[in-house]
């Protein structure tokens, strides 16, 4: 399997978030976190990318730790969260520009903006856009990563109807072109689909 | 090379936006050089002789000042969290960073300083020698104040701690960088101070980027 997470726990201070949790997916699988506010799925999204160290346990990413993984592997993993990781002082296309310079992404970036129908807000400073078109920009950042695996946080807070139903339709063809999926939701009827692993915290 | 041009680019641009705060160390640093001769003595002999040392405290106060708050607004947005799972290595991003802020706020000050040290009355002819240490110590300087940076990001402001933490460090910078210039006052040889200069920055920008990008990680938890 290549994401495996093996008697995984976190506590933060006295409290317990999660304890042994067990689950792994292969490829094409999408693991939907579910819980209540305040039970972890944000933690447990951040432990799995590598940015937050679990109290123990153990998680492999095709082999490697996510918190240190080898040169070669660097880039594998992709994680949206909470913060959309744009800068309020450039424009939208200022800032795809510069990720797909990081990721090494090539990317039509007028189609990708269109797309998500950015087109008249492609050249507004970050800062100017609804909380809606900036949840939109930083799903866009998605499409310019090769990464395998994706790591979601809520990722349909803030969009209207058409905008999850184009980030679903992402995830799906994600899952279909061979890539594994992690959606923190509390909506979990949208992604669901067959083969999805269902981790309640 | 390309995403460091990238990461250097961005920061210049959004620097650009934002010029006021990006100009506060350089006002800061106008302003104590220029109370300075107001507040001491007239007479120009004396003036001369703090001028070094005045000069040298503004530049390592008002670096502390650009370099103080680093990666906080990457760290409050989420991109310092896209540019670490990012396949460019941390500590690349981390001299990318460092040097863009030294473009925006240290050589302008760099550019200021023979401007106001003939006001401290210091010969022309000194003022190669203090542009030399300049250059030289100032990028070590700017490694250990993002080293501070990078220790105090998860805090809401870091200013005073970061002080506390880097100025000790900076102590050998700071003696080096003013004996050269009062080398080239008093026209005797100035390699022995300068070389000792180059060779912190060298110490500094090799091994410093791996020091913030393993304090970084431990910030960001």
């Amino acid at each position: 399997m290549e994401l495996c997470a093996r008697e995984l726990s976190v506590w933060r201070g006295e409290r317990c978030l999660f304890d042994g949790l067990d689950f792994e997916l292969g490829p094409q699988q999408l693991g939907l976190v579910v819980g209540a506010n305040g039970s972890g799925k944000t933690t447990l999204l951040r432990v799995l990318a590598g940015l937050s160290a679990a109290t123990s346990g153990v998680i492999s990413w095709r082999g490697s730790a996510p918190d240190s993984l080898p040169f070669e592997q660097r880039g594998e993993i992709a994680y949206r969260g909470h913060l959309d990781g744009l800068k309020r002082d450039l424009t939208v296309l200022e800032n795809l520009r510069f990720y797909a310079a990081i990721w090494g992404g090539e990317m039509n970036l007028d189609e990708l903006v269109a797309d998500l129908a950015l087109s008249s807000a492609a050249h507004v400073r970050v800062r100017y856009l609804s909380a809606g078109q900036q949840r939109r920009a930083s799903l866009a950042t998605l499409k310019l990563c090769a990464a395998k695996l994706w790591i979601l946080d809520e990722p349909t807070t803030n969009l209207d109807a058409d905008g999850r139903s184009k980030i679903v339709g992402w995830v799906r063809a994600h899952l279909a072109s061979g890539g594994i999926a992690v959606v923190a939701t509390h909506q979990p009827d949208e992604f669901r689909q067959r083969g999805t692993v269902l981790v309640e915290l | 090379m390309a995403p460091f041009l990238s990461i250097v680019d961005r920061d210049v641009r959004i620097a650009a936006r934002r010029l006021s705060e990006a100009a506060n160390p350089l006002l800061f640093f106008v302003i104590v050089t220029t109370l300075f001769p107001l507040a001491l003595s007239p007479s120009s002999d004396e003036i001369r002789e703090v001028g070094t040392g005045v000069l040298w405290v503004s530049t390592l106060l008002s670096s502390l000042l650009a370099l103080e708050g680093l990666f906080r607004s990457d760290a409050d947005d989420g991109s310092l969290e896209q540019l670490m799972l990012s396949p460019v290595p941390l500590g690349v991003t981390v001299l990318a960073k460092i040097t863009a802020h030294w473009l925006i706020t240290i050589l302008p000050l760099i550019a200021l300083v023979p401007i106001l040290a003939l006001s401290y009355s210091m010969p022309i002819t000194a003022l190669p020698t203090m542009f030399y240490a300049l250059m030289l110590a100032t990028p070590t300087l700017s490694v250990l104040v993002a080293l501070g940076a990078a220790l105090t990001v998860s805090l809401r402001r870091g200013g005073a701690i970061v002080g506390l933490l880097v100025l000790p460090l900076t102590a050998p910078v700071l003696i080096f960088g003013t004996r050269a210039t009062d080398f080239g006052l008093h026209d005797q040889p100035t390699a022995g101070p300068l070389y000792l200069l180059a060779a912190l920055a060298a110490l500094a920008l090799a091994l410093g980027p791996i020091a913030i990008a393993a304090a970084l990680r431990v910030g960001m938890e």
